[in-house]
């Protein structure tokens, strides 16, 4: 919203003030303010009130004429002029050489053969409007030789305030309101405005209203006839175009005009068409032409003015085509009404079509406004159009009253929410100025609050806070600390493990951090031939590509791989993030915290970078949980898997996630040459799983014996099963048990390990760790496992 | 002395001259002087010798013996010095000027910003909470003091599921969950509520580089029996000033958030010019960066608290934009693009 300084000072005398200061601080205690700020008018100078005395035509050009311009001076100018509608006698802007319009700085010029000593203006050329059809046509009574910023408020500070920053602020959606702030913060008074003494219409006919449906809060109404003027003042136009309107006809005009002083739109019907005021809703949608001549399809639940029962405006949005103003228009039937907001906006919405009119009512407007405004109204009419008769009474209805608000709270208060001390002097000097009723009984304040302000404002005593707070300046707050007690901060287990493991994969494994997005990304997902499984969907996704949510991270990274395959021959990526696996009993969304890994190499082979990525886990797992991993075959679920080389990842019993090798068709389509595997891990089955912590074993001072034995295991037989075979022999003596080589064609598999035996009372006979041996070996066999040359390595040890 | 010694002794000599193995120096050391060396072996004769001579001759040999055991391990010195000396020359100058490939990992430059931002409030008592990201309506918006066809509703755009839940609009969704978990500490003990909550919040708009559906934002909130708008705004400057790692003034300006009374706007000076006025801050000398205020007294209520004797400030600090400043990342789609080109420069930053 655009605001005139000069409006502003109808109201606050804010002489000796820095004014450009002044909208910085409106800024900081009120509402946002744009960065730049219009200084209007300040770049022309020297343009002057003169009358065109003679018009001839051009000899040889159709447009041109020739003028001879009295500027008062006594002499007359010559002027060539191409503008179509100069004629003897008529008054306009002319730009005297040496007169200066932005750049240009006007001299004799030359104009087919004839000299031009100056420039009659249009008003888009000084900058008073749009209107460039012709030049200025000045039809006050105004001595020839006036500059024309001496006539009219050419000069003015034009600010911009965020429609945003004011939603909470009805009462700022006018200058009058806006002129209260800076009263406020330049500590002067607030000026009344003038109205019109309503109370001599008393003994008038009413106008036939009726509110037949309390969406409608408040009805005002007048009628007036004998309208003649048809054009605006030209203050009144300039100040309306300044703050980004365009004049239209002096009715349409002055009710835009005060919607912009008071904030209250107003609408004036002409009264041949609007005899019999009904505000209702229909029962049934139907076409409705609204002045800017769109047909638009309102519903059963849009509050409509209507007369009797033909609808003449949407209400609180815009009016009818059939009963606006026209150029014949000689009485009018004003409307001053207030809507309720939540109506307004959501019709609004249904309607797709938002104006300033009913931007302001969905801010909840003060119903109190409505009178006041037809008195402002019908003052500024008559100032303008003197022939103007009032033939009705005021016709008021006031449905729904706002109840008064009365708020109670004592210095304490502000003290302690303020964290500072401000005077009661300051505290009830600032509220009178903002319009609140203060009384101050030792330190206990009573504050009766405006009406402007009830309507959804102020309506508690943390809001008084704002209200002392923003014009005492945060500025010159003084900052403290708090005096708050001390207590030990505990993460959860969760954010612990999280930050742990992120340290691991990137600064011992090299991965890299990627995020991605919560829903699946079908076409990128398409071009891997993985289809999106089924899951919750957005209900209002804008874009089809992304209304599934995704019930893994996999899938995803399989994505972002295959836009990666350039940056580097082997890489590593993971991601903590969420996932959500369908709905509960209740309904709601099973939503999970996943660890997800994927590793990418074109150098390793698919065994090897299957073994990283397990070995990463398991450092993982050992470094948080000091627990050993274990793996189980698992059987696919999704299309992504390898049906082969799938694994559940075991830790402490608890199944902890998935580590597996990409199926080779989305492989493919990933990268030809690269190998890609992967795993999920559920951060919260995770982090439940206990710490085992260090438990710290004495080294032996004797020697150790290792031994090495290869395992010949069938294909259907996994390491992980065989635990059992050694962990319970040996009585303590072997310490420990390490896969040191593995070997796999599709019809052998076969396991090298190394078990490492000692004593921490004795060296070792090699019987004893003979005898362990064989009872491996025999365990073993139970397994169907069998190692080759037993006799042989027995003897050796 | 007798000839034998004399000849012994220049035999040594002689073979120490012309030896250049370290192998043949051993060698030679056993034939001199080991047990069935020549030195050895002239002892052995000495039994034949008179008494007067054999003290005599005894000395000699002992002598010849020292000589011999010096001679060799001066000579094994010199061929060790020769061997280190040719193993230093065949070695070459390898030039490390040049870099081999070694391939570091990277954090997402938000886990980066995160943990400096949690550095600073976890030294500060504020405990790190973690949030679902999909929520219900209640915990988004009417705890919050947005009732129903509440305007603000509006503002966000928010994505609904199915079932009727939501993708946080706004980190503000967890407020209620942790008011009401640190609450019961706050009024038996006197425990404040000092928490922060980084998270995860989806905007249902068209992305550009400036606009993203999914984002990352810090709440945080402090309650107790007093707290004061005085200590928001030092509490925000102290922040942001140990996260640029320079001296910020932060401004105030009324801004209008439900679910906060009085609501702020917060500005720092601008990290480029320092407040004297530049493009980046549009000439202002100002950026606008986080919203904040002191929480409504029906939030509290909402969450177990009596708003009549404890106060408390929120603010929702943009974790993505202050990523993006920070590093000077311009186009926001970035951080969830997965490329390892950008990503894999944000190495650490502790």
């Amino acid at each position: 919203m655009f605001l005139s300084m000069n409006w502003i000072k109808d109201f606050v005398d804010l002489s000796g003030l820095d004014e450009v200061e002044l909208i910085h601080r409106f800024s900081l205690s009120t509402a946002e303010v744009e960065n730049e700020i219009f200084f209007k008018g300040k770049d022309i100078s020297g343009i002057v009130v003169a009358e065109i005395k003679s018009v001839e035509n051009h000899p040889e050009s159709k447009k041109l004429h020739l003028l001879k311009v009295d500027t008062g001076s006594g002499e007359l100018t010559d002027v060539v002029c191409g503008a179509p509608n100069v004629r003897v006698g008529m008054k306009t802007a002319f730009a005297q050489l040496g007169a200066k319009i932005g750049d240009i700085t006007v001299t004799p010029r030359k104009l087919a053969g004839y000299t031009s000593n100056g420039m009659c203006c249009s008003e888009s050329e000084i900058g008073l409007s749009d209107d460039h059809s012709g030049i200025m046509d000045i039809t006050d009574d105004v001595p020839l030789g006036t500059d024309i910023k001496a006539v009219y408020d050419v000069e003015d500070i034009v600010f911009e305030v965020d429609n945003k920053s004011l939603t909470n602020r009805p009462d700022l959606w006018g200058h009058y309101g806006i002129a209260r702030e800076f009263a406020a913060l330049a500590g002067r008074p607030l000026k009344p405005l003038a109205t019109d003494d309503l109370t001599v219409y008393d003994n008038l006919p009413k106008v036939d209203m009726k509110i037949e449906d309390t969406l409608c809060k408040r009805y005002s109404t007048i009628k007036v006839e004998n309208i003649k003027r048809n054009i605006s003042p030209v203050n009144i136009r300039i100040r309306l175009y300044y703050c980004g309107m365009r004049a239209i006809n002096f009715l349409a005009d002055l009710t835009n005009y005060l919607m912009l002083e008071m904030g209250q739109p107003m609408h004036a019907f002409d009264a041949r068409r609007v005899e019999k005021i009904r505000i209702k809703r229909f029962d049934a949608p139907f076409t409705f032409r609204t002045l800017d001549g769109v047909d638009r399809n309102v519903d059963e639940n849009t509050l409509m003015i209507c007369n009797d029962n033909t609808p003449v405006a949407i209400a609180g949005i815009m009016g009818g085509l059939d009963s606006e103003i026209v150029d014949d228009t000689t009485t009018l039937t004003l409307e001053s009404a207030n809507f309720d907001a939540a109506s307004v906006r959501k019709s609004t919405v249904r309607l797709s079509h938002r104006t300033d009119a009913s931007m302001r009512y969905e801010k909840s407007l003060d119903p109190e406004m409505t009178v006041p405004a037809i008195g402002r109204f019908l003052y500024l009419l008559k100032k303008y159009d003197s022939d103007v008769q009032v033939v009705s009474c005021l016709t008021d209805e006031y449905a729904v009253k706002f109840p008064p608000v009365t708020l109670h709270f004592d210095q304490n208060f502000v003290d302690r929410y303020t964290g500072i001390s401000i005077g009661s002097d300051t505290i009830v000097h600032t509220l009178t100025g903002l319009g609140f009723a203060v009384t101050l009984d030792g330190d206990k304040y009573t504050v009766d609050v405006p009406s402007w302000r009830i309507t959804k404002d102020v309506t508690m005593n943390a809001d008084i806070i704002e209200e002392i707070t923003r014009i005492y300046g945060y500025d010159n707050f003084e900052v403290n600390t708090t005096r708050s007690p001390l207590y030990p901060v505990r993460m959860t287990d969760v954010k612990n493990n999280e930050e742990k493991i992120k340290d691991l994969l990137v600064k011992k494994f090299a991965l890299h951090e990627v995020h991605s997005y919560v829903w699946a990304y079908n076409s990128e997902l398409k071009e891997l031939g993985i289809p999106v499984e089924n899951n919750v969907k957005l209900a209002n996704a804008t874009n089809p590509n992304i209304e599934t949510l995704r019930n893994s991270i996999i899938p995803t990274q399989l994505c972002q791989v295959k836009s990666n395959v350039s940056y580097s021959p082997e890489f590593g990526i993971f991601e903590i993030g969420r996932i959500v696996e369908g709905l509960d009993e209740n309904n709601l969304c099973i939503e999970k915290k996943k660890l997800a890994v994927t590793l990418f190499s074109k150098n390793t082979d698919v065994k090897g970078l299957y073994f990283r990525l397990r070995d990463i886990l398991a450092a993982v797992t050992e470094t948080i949980k000091h627990t050993e991993l274990e793996f189980v075959p698992a059987q696919p679920k999704h299309s992504y898997e390898h049906p082969a080389n799938l694994n559940a990842v075991i830790l402490n019993g608890k199944e902890i996630g998935m580590v597996g090798i990409a199926h080779p068709v989305v492989n493919k389509n990933i990268d030809k040459k690269g190998n890609v595997v992967f795993a999920e891990i559920d951060m919260n089955v995770f982090a439940d799983v206990k710490d085992n912590g260090i438990v710290y074993d004495e080294p032996s001072k004797y020697p150790s014996i290792e031994f090495d034995l290869s395992l010949d295991m069938p294909n259907d037989v996994y390491y992980s099963t065989l635990k059992s075979c050694w962990s319970n022999e040996g009585n303590g003596l072997l310490k420990s048990v390490k896969v040191i080589d593995t070997y796999d064609t599709p019809l052998i598999h076969r396991i090298t390990v190394r078990f490492e035996f000692s004593s921490n009372e004795r060296t070792l006979s090699s019987k004893e760790v003979q005898e362990i041996i064989l009872n491996i070996a025999e365990n073993l066999k139970q397994h169907r496992v069998f190692v080759p040359n037993l006799e042989a390595l027995i003897n050796n040890v | 002395m007798d000839k034998r010694i004399l000849d012994l002794k220049s035999e040594i000599e002689k073979q120490l001259s012309d030896l250049s193995e370290l192998a043949e120096l051993d060698k030679l050391r056993v034939s001199y002087l080991g047990k069935k060396g020549s030195i050895t072996s002239l002892l052995k004769g000495m039994k034949d010798l008179a008494a007067e001579q054999k003290k005599e001759f005894g000395a000699d040999v002992n002598k010849l013996k020292e000589f011999a055991a010096q001679k060799i391990e001066e000579k094994t010195k010199e061929l060790k010095d020769k061997q280190i000396e040719l193993e230093i020359r065949s070695m070459p100058r390898f030039d490390i000027s040049a870099p081999s490939n070694q391939e570091t990992g990277s954090y997402h430059p938000i886990t980066l910003v995160q943990r400096q931002c949690e550095t600073i409030f976890k030294s500060m008592g504020f405990t790190v909470e973690d949030y679902a990201e999909v929520v219900t309506d209640y915990e988004c918006f009417e705890s919050l003091n947005i009732p129903k066809h509440h305007p603000a509703r509006d503002m966000q755009d928010t994505y609904y599921l199915e079932n009727g839940q939501l993708l946080k609009s706004q980190t503000s969704a967890a407020q209620n969950a942790i008011l009401r978990k640190y609450g019961p500490a706050l009024i038996k003990n006197g425990t404040p509520i000092r928490a922060i909550f980084p998270g995860r919040c989806f905007r249902n708009e068209a992305t550009d580089a400036c606009h993203e559906n999914t984002f990352f934002q810090m709440e945080g909130v402090m309650v107790d029996k007093d707290i004061s708008i005085s200590n928001l705004i030092y509490f925000m400057k102290t922040m942001l000033s140990e996260v640029f790692r320079k001296d910020i003034n932060v401004r105030l300006r009324p801004g209008f958030f439900p679910f906060v009374e009085p609501g702020f706007e917060l500005d720092i000076s601008c990290l480029i010019c320092g407040g004297t006025g530049c493009p980046s801050c549009k000439h202002s000398g100002w950026l606008e960066l986080c919203p904040c205020g002191m929480i409504h007294p029906n939030v509290l209520r909402e969450g177990g608290i009596d708003p009549d004797q404890y106060t408390g400030f929120a603010f929702g600090l943009g974790l993505t934009r202050l990523a993006m400043m920070k590093y000077g990342i311009k186009d926001i789609r970035d951080l969830n693009s997965g490329s390892l080109k950008s990503l894999s420069q944000f190495t650490d930053d502790e």
